[in-house]
């Protein structure tokens, strides 16, 4: 196997799984730092519920971000040398940065929260969470800010054959990045609204199924408490009702911001990344309309055998100029400009090895981008359909009795994560068979790009690279298994389960200076 | 000028990482070996609860600063490590998880499974990231490239080893001198024990390397470290000795910065030795990123770094505490089951 090929799925694998985490953690960082500003604020119990329950199952998800994103800053070097030769006059700073003004902070400050209950003054103590989720949020946009410059490299000058950093501030504003980095966060709010409404809506629904809120004939809700359960009272219909419209409006402004800032991206990613763009819509042939759905070979690069079914004219205009009547190119136009320019096979080298003077296909694998897009917009829309369905169906303080609207609503929680890895997976295969997209808009940078088949490591074998990728996918499965485990158990467990002194005698507590909190 | 501050910058970097998570990982080997009961395990774990997140970062950062830095000596060094770095990539992984997860369930069989992650995953770090930095100071099978010549341990030699033990050994007597001065009760008396009569043999390989580095390469500077090595260590073990635990976590801090500041002392200005041609060697000058980068580098480890010391500072502060095995909740008491 072509140590290319084993390095790609491995950066693939990690990153798509970690990417499960991030999003989660940078959405649900800012709404538990909203619930404990409540509760500082109020003084209302139920909001110190709500930062309990939800802070905990932010940590367990935290955790295995950080413990998945370490991997992320080593194998840059450890498979991809030659890419870290070639882009570290500019690629480390802004990692570096991240390590410095980012995850510093959110570690640091996320262990002061962690172990801080009771320890800290509140303020200082909501001050502490806050901090970290900044560093979260900061974090995020460091290393878009990375990632952007591999899909539109800017802010550098060829230099001895490799790119040099002239002007720091071109990089960190770059409109890639500005775009990307706004869409991510906006994505994951409404990852975060999702994991709201999805749990409080199984809660809400289990409170009923228990007969403990009761909708009477008269469509009057009786709200009871459970005999059996002191975490289950009256306040805990309160504590999931505002969780399931606070998941609601999380979500559906995050989407509102997605698909804005998703518009923004297209209509650069049709300066910056023509072709991208050309096969997120499978359009062969240069035009003006959009293909909701074409049908055939897709994936062939020479587009044979694709068919629209169905156009809407304009649309693709629209989408890459704001208007209707602007001509896009498509593939078939768009390969002969890519060819001409960047070559018809890979240069002859010692970096290309056994690659050298192979063919250059410059059609992105086009079944993963074309479905990717689609996943993305698709999973995106129905999950903000369905938020703003819930809450019209709440709208009297309870979910309806149906089991089955309580599975879907639980299944649900899925629909935003998976259109997020969609995403990414779209934008990373688009930009092949660049691992540096080159910059062809006016003004742009001559000549600095790369090859991905140019940056593996050059000494590193097909055995490591599989030995990593399956250590790494094990621990990874297991990692994945065990988290949801314990998410499923906590959430099952209620409020309760995170504040185990809900159902202790009060006397317990006060017999000894006992840790608050304690692994 | 620039480059040889950033040397110092990733110096200061390592050092920070092999100081701060140094204790984590000694103490997460303790809670194998040396422990004794489910009490003193969780006393141990509580005692870099709050802090061992905030101190892996520093190895995140000086990986980062490196590659930012130093692109060519992250990149070689890198990938020619790539099993061992694997390696260590999977303990982190592992103990990050393991630190989290452990407390997540009380059940005695699920606690054990994770004490193995924790301790086995620490000893698997402290031993791969020594024989990283052993390799980086004493030298690889580079080509002109910068690539490996030969098999996937090609890199595997006594060095190697000596300094994997070296990591090992400091993160054992560290650890042990850090649950000294941050617990009480038992634990507190074992750790002081365990200091005085672990040291003069845990630390054997790390004094082996960092004399052999003098030997091979070292000047003036270096040796002078040396002394101040030899001079804190012994401070520290008396200190140990004498049950004052605060001076002796000193000493012992103090021994390693020399320690490790003599190490790359002795190497500089190379950065990566080349074992096949010293033509071939990695240096200050050959491997590190534009003036225009290491400038942009300086300012923002300029701002950043004191706010880091300070706010970790902080973060000490706050759990001073010493901690004791009444103070762990839910030990004597019925397990909380989740509500199912």
């Amino acid at each position: 196997m072509d140590p290319l090929d084993i390095a790609r799925w491995q950066f693939g694998i990690t990153t798509v799984y970690h990417f499960l985490m991030v999003p989660l953690t940078l959405g649900l960082g800012p709404v538990v730092g909203f619930l404990q500003w409540r509760w500082v604020r109020t003084a209302d119990e139920r909001w110190l519920r709500l930062t309990k329950f939800f802070g905990k199952l932010y940590l367990v998800n935290f955790i295995v971000g950080v413990a998945t994103g370490i991997v992320q800053e080593f194998q840059f070097g450890m498979a991809w040398s030659e890419y870290s030769r070639y882009v570290g006059d500019v690629f480390g700073a802004p990692l570096a940065m991240e390590g410095l003004f980012a995850f510093f902070f959110e570690s640091t400050f996320l262990g002061l929260w962690i172990f801080g209950w009771g320890r800290l003054p509140k303020r200082i103590h909501l001050a502490t969470l806050w901090i970290a989720v900044l560093g979260s949020i900061v974090s995020a946009f460091f290393i878009i800010v990375a990632n952007s410059w591999m899909q539109h490299p800017v802010g550098v000058r060829l230099v001895d054959g490799r790119p040099r950093l002239v002007d720091i501030w071109a990089v960190l504003t770059n409109s890639t990045a500005l775009a990307a980095y706004a869409h991510t966060i906006t994505g994951a709010f409404a990852v975060a609204g999702g994991f709201l409404l999805g749990i409080a809506w199984y809660q809400l629904w289990r409170r009923r199924h228990d007969g403990i809120d009761v909708v009477r004939a008269d469509r009057t809700l009786h709200i009871g408490s459970d005999p059996d359960d002191a975490g289950r009272d009256v306040a805990d219909h309160a504590v999931w009702i505002r969780a399931l419209r606070i998941g609601a409006v999380v979500a559906i402004v995050g989407f509102a911001g997605v698909a804005v800032t998703g518009d923004l991206q297209g209509k650069l990613l049709f300066q910056q990344q023509p072709m991208k763009m050309a096969v997120a819509e499978a359009a062969c042939e240069t035009g003006t309309g959009f293909s909701v759905l074409s049908i055939g070979d897709v994936g062939s690069t020479d587009c044979t055998g694709v068919t629209a079914v169905i156009e809407i004219p304009g649309l693709l205009s629209f989408l890459a100029n704001g208007d209707t009547t602007t001509t896009v190119e498509g593939v078939k136009d768009l390969l002969p400009a890519y060819q001409a320019e960047y070559g018809r096979t890979l240069p002859k080298g010692p970096l290309y090895g056994a690659r050298s003077g192979r063919p250059v296909d410059y059609v992105p694998d086009m079944q993963v981008t074309y479905w990717g897009f689609r996943i993305m917009i698709g999973f995106g829309g129905v999950a903000a359909f369905a938020a703003a369905v819930a809450l019209w169906l709440t709208r009297r303080g309870t979910v309806p009795a149906s089991r089955w609207l309580a599975r879907l609503a639980v299944l649900g929680i899925l629909a935003p994560f998976g259109a997020n890895a969609a995403g990414w997976i779209f934008t990373e295969l688009g930009r092949q068979p660049f691992v540096v997209a080159p910059n062809p808009t006016p003004g742009g940078v001559d000549g600095v790009f790369m090859f991905t088949a140019a940056a593996v490591s050059p000494g590193v074998t097909s055995g490591e690279l599989l030995f990593s990728l399956i250590g790494l996918a094990l621990v990874y499965a297991v990692l994945l298994v065990v988290e949801v485990v314990l998410l499923v158990r906590y959430v099952r467990g209620g409020v309760a389960a995170a504040m185990p002194e809900l159902r202790r005698e009060p006397a317990h507590d006060e017999d000894d200076d006992v840790l608050a909190f304690a692994y | 000028m620039l480059p040889t501050v950033w040397f110092v910058a990733i110096a200061v970097l390592w050092l920070g990482y092999l100081l701060l998570e140094g204790f984590d990982l000694g103490v997460g080997m303790h809670m194998l070996v040396t422990a004794r009961s489910e009490g003193e395990r969780r006393v141990m774990l509580n005692t870099i609860g709050p802090v061992w997140d905030g101190n892996e970062v520093w190895l995140l950062v000086a990986g980062a600063g490196t590659f930012a830095a130093f692109p060519l000596w992250y990149a070689s060094l890198f990938s020619v490590l790539y099993v061992p770095l694997t390696l260590v990539l999977l303990g982190l992984i592992a103990r990050a998880a393991a630190i989290e997860f452990r407390g997540k369930v009380h059940d005695a069989r699920w606690a054990r499974a994770w004490d193995l992650a924790i301790g086995i995953g620490s000893a698997v770090t402290a031993f791969g990231i020594g024989a990283g930095l052993a390799l980086t100071t004493t030298g690889l099978p580079i080509d002109g490239n910068g690539d490996r010549v030969g098999g996937p341990f090609a890199w595997l030699n006594g060095w190697a080893v000596l300094g994997g033990l070296a990591v090992v050994g400091f993160c054992l007597v560290h650890g042990a001198a850090f649950l000294a001065l941050k617990t009480d009760g038992s634990v507190r008396r074992r750790a002081g024990r365990l200091v005085v009569r672990g040291a003069p043999v845990a630390l054997l390989p790390i004094v082996g390397w960092v004399l052999g580095v003098g030997l091979l390469t070292g000047g003036v500077v270096s040796w002078a470290l040396v002394v101040v090595a030899v001079v804190a260590i012994v401070f520290a073990w008396l200190r140990a000795r004498s049950g004052r635990e605060g001076w002796a976590f000193v000493g012992i801090a103090a021994f390693l910065a020399a320690g490790a500041g003599s190490l790359f002392a002795a190497v500089y200005p190379v950065v990566l030795p080349s074992t096949i041609d010293p033509a071939w060697n990695l240096t200050v000058a050959n491997a590190s990123s534009s003036p225009y980068t290491l400038g942009v580098m300086t300012v923002v480890a300029a701002c950043g770094l004191p706010l880091v010391l300070a706010y970790q500072a902080w973060s000490y502060w706050v759990f001073r505490r010493r901690i004791d095995v009444r103070h762990i909740p839910g030990l004597q008491e019925q397990p909380v089951l989740l509500h199912r």
